[in-house]
This record gives structure tokens, C-alpha cells and sequence, in this order.
């Protein structure tokens, strides 16, 4: 595996970044950095603003203010560079794709004609199953297999192209507990050995604290970022949801209140998922 | 060889047009059907065949050719539905079964008209059920051509058609353009569709479209290997239909040979059947091959 020199190289920065969606402000002056070998979480309840984050970084959603910067250059949208899993990719299980055939996709996908069969592409391909230890069920269906396992294969497929960000929308939800920490452990490494800056949303902190290096906490559109103990804290939350938020810690779990107050939030379920997050 | 191949089979030139033709328009379906089938296309593609019912039926009354009307109406209502059905899957399936609605009362006036009053009786069984037998000699590189188009379209956006079937917000991020790969794509379908209208039917043609597709993706889980078996399985059941439908002029109730869409519906119908039934032996031969493979994700 070869490491890039200067690991604490800056892979991304916001600046100030506001966004709307439908006649609604989803992002309110965004700001925050991301350097390489790093896992960073990006941590908010549903409707927070997570994914609109990251179709900014794609330039896939037009901003009405602010900047982002991709290592060091004006960005954004800077595609070979970036690695994308979106949140929840449906896989219709008589695709004809085999978990070998999703991860060359990664490689040329974008490229006209057929894939000619070369030695460099299948050794470019069986090194990514090698990393996420996909290597058991390369020859398979990739809609066939399990949740964790099509996850591993969509981050090889995200990883082939060498990008230095990789982009990871909700890459635990609907994991089983062990499946969740393999793909935790799993990306904590990459993010080490290939020296990649690696953003992660969810809105359940607990399961990415052992590894997170940085957190970016967003509700309401609105950022705090540093580390775990920096931003996690009452005081912090409190003034970025605006008003009375309880952090509680529970052994080495974290748990945040942040209430029901219905003028805050856009629905019940909002406030629901807020109070919930760190109860699992 | 004379029981199987009746006298003059190989001498009869409508024969050999039905053979050159048939083979053309089976491989071009079977091709743009493995992608039909992968990107949930299957009833655009099934409602693009049935409309062309009026543009051929349109054509007749105007003593065009109906080619030209079947490809004139399927361009059209693929630009229809990509136009309406933007975004979501049952947004599009609503276009769709609008269209359709509206293309097959257009179908039925143009029907009525062709054989009330220009006294071509044979135009509804002819448009509807295929032609195979009756087509001119001289459409044969027309087909070819229109048929070679609508293949190369789909061989050079083979990559972006797989990885937009896989997730088109994925391959958006890799920098393909998912919309422009859409419509190219629903062109080649329109081509595909009004070649086989031409030969089987615009009732019949989905068959060819979807059935040969089906039983591939039955058969493998390797995206280039499944074009291939598809076009084969097209193939080989249109070339026998062929062969039946020029026999069956010797079977009851006689001197009248049965329709080869027909014959090729219930090829394709029997093909599919058959890999349902994939017997168990195929599997365990896959897996003693795959060797790795853990037997719960090996396909069914």
C-alpha cells in the first residue's frame, strides 16, 4: 500500500456554505475542515442537513453563499478526487452485477464501450476486494448479499479510484451491531493507511466515537465542529440548537437531549430522532 | 432433413429474408432487452411496441411504409414519457401508462380506418401479429442499419447504462451524465421496438424485448455474458418459429401455415419456463466451479 507523504494535509474545507432546498434554508453558514488520515463524522438527526452537505461537496446542489475548498484548490465538484457511497442503494438482486463487476465500475464506469479485460484492471480490482476483505464473495450477486457485505463492496467501489475524500452518506444504518463495527474498523484503517480524508454521516454518534478524529455536529442546518469532547458538550449544543440541550455520558455512550420543542423543529419525527440518538 | 426441413425451405425467398431479418431484429431486442430488463424499463418498453400499433396503422392509411410508422411513433413516445416521467420510478410508469393510453385509441381510429376504407383487411392482423413472411427485400438493409444503430448505441454506453442501473446518484458523483445516458438509451429502445413490430407484431415484440433478457439473467450474473445468451436465446427461437411456421402449411387444418409470432412467443415463453426451472444440477455445477463461493450466495 503506498502512503502519500504529509499526512495532516488539508483534503476539504467550508467556508460560511448556506444552501436552500424547496424555499427552505438547509445549511445557515457552514463551516469546517478535514484533513487527511483522518475520520471525521458528520452528526445530525434526520433532516439535519447531512446529505445536502455532501451534495454540496459533490457539486451536485448550487450554494447561496460561501466556499469549498478541495485540497487547497477552489472546489467543488472536483470529481476524481472525491469517493461517494450515497445513503441507502437499493440493489435489485437479479442485477447482473457481480461485487467484482460494481467495484471495476468504480474504476471506468463513467467511460464509454466495453471493458477490455486487462491484468492491470483485475489487479486494480482484486486489491480493493483484498482491503475490504470482500474477497469470499467477489464472484457473487451483489444484490444477493447481505447489508454489511454490499456496503464493503460499494466503499471498494468508492476506494478504486484513488480519490483523497471519501464521502460516506449513513454507511451504518441498517447494519447488524457486528456488521456496524467491521465497516467502523474497516474505515478507520483505510483512513490510516491510505492517508485519505474520510467523512462519515450518521445520526447515531456512538458507534464512530472510538474512531472519529473530528466531529461536526449539525441541527438546523448549523455547524460545530472539533473533536468529540470539544463540541459534545452541553454548553456547545445548546447554542447551536438554540436553546436547552442535555448531553449525558453514559459509560463510554453519549447520550443528547435535545427536547421537543416544536417551534425548533420541523416535525415530530425530528425531535424524536434527536432524543433518541446515543439510546441505542 | 426432409421431415424437419420441408421442400424448398431453403429456396423460398420470403424464407430467406424471414431468416436474415429475424436473426437482425432477435439480437438487437435481445441486447437492448438485458438493459430494459436491468434499469425496470420493462413496461416503457412494453408500451413503446404497443404504440406502435398506430404509428403502423397510420402509416397504412397515409401508404407509407409501416416501418417508418412504427419508428415515428416510438421515437415520439419515447420523448413522451422521458418528458413527463421525470424523477421516480412511478412517476414514469404513470407517463408511461398515459401515453399508452392515449397512443392505443389513436390505434384503434387508425385501425378502423384502414379497413373501412381503404379495403386493406389484412392491415390490423399484419400490423398487430407481425409480417415475417411478407416483408420486402428491400427494407432488409434498412432493418440491418436501424438495427445496427440502436446496438451500437447500446455497446458504446454500456458502462454508464450498467453503472446508472447499479445507482444513478453514484454514478451522478463519478461524473456520468444520467439523464443524456436515459434518453440515448430510450432511443435505441424505440429503434429495437419498431424492428421487431415489423417482424412479430406490436403486440407480440415485447416478447422478443423481455423474454430472451429474462432467461439470460436467469442463467449468469455477468452483465457480458448475458447479452450474449440473450441474443442467442432471441435467436435460435426465432429461426425455429421460422422453421415451424413454413412446416406447419402441412399441418391441419391445412394449406395454411400458422403465424410464425406465434410460434416464436411460445419458444420464448417455453425458454423461460425452462430456466425457472433451472434443475438443481446447474447451481451445483456453477458453485463446483466458482469453488469459493459460499453455497447461500450462489444464485437460486
Amino acid at each position: 500500500m503506498t502512503v502519500s507523504s504529509g499526512g495532516d494535509e488539508e483534503i476539504l474545507r467550508l467556508e460560511g456554505v448556506s444552501a436552500w432546498l424547496g424555499g427552505r434554508q438547509v445549511l445557515d453558514q457552514v463551516s469546517f475542515a478535514l484533513q487527511g488520515g483522518e475520520v471525521t463524522g458528520l452528526i445530525g438527526s434526520n433532516g439535519a442537513g447531512k446529505t445536502t452537505i455532501f451534495r454540496v461537496i459533490l457539486g451536485l446542489q448550487p450554494t447561496t453563499s460561501g466556499r469549498v475548498w478541495l485540497e487547497g484548490r477552489p472546489g467543488p465538484g472536483r470529481r476524481p478526487i472525491i469517493g461517494y457511497v450515497p445513503q441507502n442503494v437499493p440493489i435489485d438482486p437479479d442485477l447482473p452485477l457481480r461485487a467484482r463487476d460494481v467495484i471495476g465500475l468504480g474504476l471506468d464506469g463513467h467511460r464509454l464501450g466495453f471493458p477490455l479485460p486487462s491484468a492491470l484492471r483485475r489487479r486494480a480490482v482484486d486489491e480493493m476486494l483484498r482491503a475490504v476483505d470482500a474477497e469470499r464473495f467477489a464472484e457473487a450477486r451483489v444484490g444477493r448479499l447481505s447489508g454489511g457485505e454490499q456496503r464493503r463492496v460499494l466503499i471498494a467501489h468508492a476506494l478504486i479510484s484513488r480519490p483523497r475524500l471519501l464521502l460516506l452518506d449513513e454507511p451504518l444504518i441498517n447494519l447488524d451491531i457486528r456488521s456496524e463495527h467491521e465497516v467502523v474498523e474497516l474505515l478507520a484503517r483505510i483512513a490510516r493507511e491510505q492517508q485519505i480524508g474520510i467523512l462519515i454521516s450518521a445520526h447515531d454518534m456512538n458507534p464512530l466515537i472510538p474512531v472519529m478524529d473530528r466531529i461536526v455536529y449539525i441541527a438546523a442546518g448549523r455547524a460545530a465542529s472539533g473533536t468529540t469532547d470539544e463540541v459534545v458538550r452541553t454548553e456547545v449544543l445548546s447554542k447551536l440548537y438554540g436553546r436547552q440541550v442535555d448531553v449525558i455520558r453514559v459509560r463510554d455512550r453519549v447520550l443528547v437531549i435535545a427536547g421537543s420543542d416544536e417551534e425548533l423543529t420541523d416535525d415530530h419525527e425530528h425531535a424524536h430522532a434527536v432524543a433518541d440518538s446515543g439510546l441505542v | 432433413m426432409g421431415l424437419i426441413f420441408s421442400p424448398g425451405f431453403f429456396h423460398s425467398s420470403p424464407v430467406l429474408v424471414a431468416i436474415v431479418v429475424g436473426a437482425v431484429v432477435a439480437v438487437v431486442s435481445a441486447v437492448v432487452g438485458v438493459f430494459t430488463v436491468t434499469r425496470g424499463l420493462s413496461f416503457a418498453g412494453h408500451s413503446l411496441a404497443d404504440l406502435g400499433a398506430a404509428g403502423g396503422s397510420g402509416a397504412f392509411l397515409l401508404g407509407v411504409n409501416q416501418l417508418w410508422g412504427f419508428v415515428a411513433i416510438a421515437a415520439a413516445a419515447a420523448g413522451a414519457i422521458e418528458l413527463i416521467g421525470i424523477g421516480s420510478t412511478r412517476g414514469r410508469d404513470l407517463a408511461t401508462g398515459i401515453v399508452l393510453g392515449a397512443g392505443l385509441g389513436v390505434a384503434a381510429l387508425f385501425l378502423y380506418l384502414d379497413t373501412t376504407f381503404s379495403n386493406t383487411t389484412g392491415a390490423s392482423i399484419t400490423i398487430l401479429f407481425g409480417s415475417i413472411f411478407t416483408l420486402q427485400s428491400s427494407l432488409v438493409p434498412v432493418m440491418v442499419l436501424l438495427g445496427a444503430l440502436s446496438v451500437a448505441i447500446v455497446l458504446t454506453l454500456y458502462r454508464p447504462l450498467l453503472f446508472s442501473a447499479l445507482s444513478p446518484d453514484m454514478a451522478t458523483a463519478r461524473g456520468v451524465p444520467v439523464r443524456a445516458v436515459g434518453v440515448a438509451y430510450l432511443a435505441a429502445l424505440a429503434l429495437a421496438v419498431s424492428l421487431s413490430a415489423m417482424t412479430v407484431g406490436a403486440v407480440l415484440s415485447t416478447a422478443l424485448l423481455i423474454g430472451p433478457a429474462a432467461c439470460a439473467l436467469r442463467l449468469t450474473r455477468r452483465p457480458g455474458v448475458a447479452l450474449l445468451l440473450a441474443a442467442a436465446v432471441g435467436m435460435l427461437s426465432v429461426w425455429l418459429s421460422v422453421l415451424l411456421a413454413y412446416d406447419s402449411y402441412y399441418w391441419p387444418p391445412g394449406h395454411r401455415g400458422w403465424p410464425v409470432s406465434f410460434f416464436v412467443v411460445l419458444l420464448i415463453f417455453l425458454s423461460y419456463l425452462l430456466t425457472q426451472l433451472r434443475p438443481r444440477g446447474w447451481a451445483a455445477w456453477q458453485l463446483a466451479r466458482g469453488g469459493s463461493n459460499p453455497p447461500r450466495l450462489t444464485d437460486r
